[in-house]
């Protein structure tokens, strides 16, 4: 029975000691202890998020450059497409100017090659009449040989031209 | 496995030895006392007694009669005043000193003829042996915690070194198993009491296991330890309840009127039921562990008494289901540190919840 018999002595040390302790221990240990290890938790935490959100920055770059590149490769295209379809237009172009001046050079060189024709043949003509005046009047001189001749002749030709 | 077999025989042997020389001597001084006081049987209820009650002096050893131990202050609050001086003074019992005597290791008046005086009235307020062993594991505890908290703020925001890895195992197992899940958001504010009782039991369970000097008293076990650790945690959760917490007990809800003459009473009854509860359990187990090892070892010195073989051969056997006895009590040791801290942030829990009657009924 003298086990369960709480003690006075003991009861009283106790009291004072245990309340003693609880608030020193409060006081100068349980308090740092706790704050520190709820600082640390806390910086832990803080360090985790900011790599979180740094992770999230990160990716979130990588998608920027991904569309950047693609916009560049896109304009690239366009660009590409542009240039062909501008060196198309030059080239057809350049061929319907050199298919009109071919066609111009022709007419012109038809029109000269006419008109030296025209000339040739006008040239001939004088040619063909210098040719028959001559041969005329070594025929006429041959045949006017006497004046009765020439008469008769002048007078007939005379009869034809009409004067008008 | 053969091998390891003769390892742990290698070991035990010693141990054997020791038990044996000791069962041997303790043999000695018991023909010897034969001889004088004619007390042949070892009496194992007085000796367990001896061991896990409180005492006035710190016994080490007995070698023949020379008692080696600690005496303690004696400190005596009677109309005469206080009277103080060391136990040492009674010379175990044998002497009467300032009118006062030990009586079976208790403090007993004396008239002025010798005879004892059981109508004095004084109030003995001795730092005895529980006193002093809790006394020491305070500094111990303080000391621990302290400089636990000073390596906190040497090394701020970085990971923990050393004894502040172990300490913080700890704090991190009170706060987080059982503060914040039993007491809910409001747990900051017990915490340092939950963490003061847990470690304060855990350290006196621990020390009640080393056999000799700062350890060796059974505080834990000791009913005036318990019960003022149970009424802190009795008195810190009445301050704390809430309006739901005292109507619960006072104004059964959900009742009709009738029932609350029956009710009431059982809710007070329930209510104090709480730390009467938490102070016998500490209490019995830690008790019950002392008492247990203490038996075994008293089987030697009964069994040594009928005959020296018998009780060496008993000394093999206990001495092997003391060591495993020991390391239960090792578990013990936490556990129930574990279980007083536990149950006491459930009551504060109890204390500061905020109940919705329609969920609760």
């Amino acid at each position: 029975m003298e086990l369960v018999k709480p003690g006075l002595g003991l009861i009283f040390w106790m009291t004072i000691t245990f309340s003693i302790v609880l608030f020193l221990l409060s006081k100068f240990a349980w308090k740092p202890i706790l704050n520190s290890i709820r600082e640390r938790e806390d910086s832990i935490n803080n360090a985790l998020n900011a790599a979180e959100d740094a992770r999230m920055q990160m990716s979130a770059l990588q998608a920027d450059n991904e569309k950047l590149l693609n916009q560049a490769r896109a304009e690239r295209e366009s660009m590409l497409k542009e240039a062909q379809e501008m060196k198309d237009n030059i080239i057809a172009q350049a061929k319907k100017t050199a298919d009109e001046e071919g066609q111009k050079l022709i007419v012109k060189a038809n029109a000269s090659i006419e008109s030296a024709k025209l000339k040739a043949i006008n040239e001939l003509k004088t040619e063909v009449a210098i040719l028959t005046v001559d041969l005329a009047e070594k025929v006429l001189r041959k045949k006017m040989e006497d004046r009765s001749q020439q008469e008769a002749f002048v007078n007939e030709n005379l009869k034809s031209i009409t004067l008008n | 496995m053969h091998q390891n077999k003769s390892k742990i025989i290698s070991y035990l042997l010693p141990i054997f030895l020791m038990v044996a020389c000791l069962s041997s001597n303790s043999f000695a001084n018991d023909t010897h006392a034969v001889e004088t006081h004619e007390t042949e049987k070892v009496d194992a209820g007085k000796i367990i007694m001896e061991h896990i009650g409180d005492a006035h002096d710190w016994h080490i050893a007995s070698i023949g009669h020379s008692h080696i131990s600690i005496p303690l202050p004696i400190i005596i609050k009677d109309n005469a005043g206080f009277k103080i001086f060391l136990s040492s003074k009674f010379d175990h019992g044998h002497a009467n000193y300032e009118g006062y005597k030990l009586a079976e290791g208790k403090i007993v008046a004396v008239n002025a003829d010798g005879s004892e005086n059981h109508e004095a009235s004084f109030y003995d307020l001795s730092i005895t042996k529980n006193v002093a062993s809790m006394l020491i594991s305070v500094i111990i505890l303080c000391w621990i915690m302290f400089s636990v908290a000073s390596s906190y703020s040497k090394n701020k925001g970085k990971a923990p070194k050393g004894l502040a890895n172990l300490i913080e195992i700890g704090v991190l197992f009170i706060r987080d198993e059982i503060a914040k899940p039993s007491i809910g958001p409001k747990y900051s504010k017990f915490l340092p009491y939950l963490l003061t009782i847990f470690f304060f039991i855990f350290l006196n369970n621990l020390l009640g296991l080393i056999p000799i000097f700062p350890g060796g008293a059974n505080v834990t076990g000791n009913i005036a330890i318990t019960m003022v650790l149970a009424l802190f945690t009795f008195v810190i959760t009445s301050i704390n309840g809430n309006k739901t917490y005292w109507g619960h007990i006072f104004l059964p809800p959900g009742v009709p009127k009738g029932l609350w003459i029956l009710l009431i009473p059982i809710e007070i009854i329930g209510m104090l039921n709480k730390p009467i509860v938490l102070m016998i359990r500490l209490f019995a187990n830690i008790t019950a562990g002392h008492i247990i090892m203490l038996g075994f070892f008293s089987l030697i010195f009964i069994f040594g008494a009928m005959s020296e073989g018998l009780g060496l051969g008993v000394s093999l056997l206990s001495v092997a289901f003391t060591v495993f006895m020991n390391f239960l009590e090792l578990l013990v040791a936490f556990l129930q540190a574990y279980v007083f801290t536990l149950l006491s942030a459930l009551y504060f829990g109890s204390a500061v919840e905020e109940h919705h009657h329609e969920e609760h009924h």
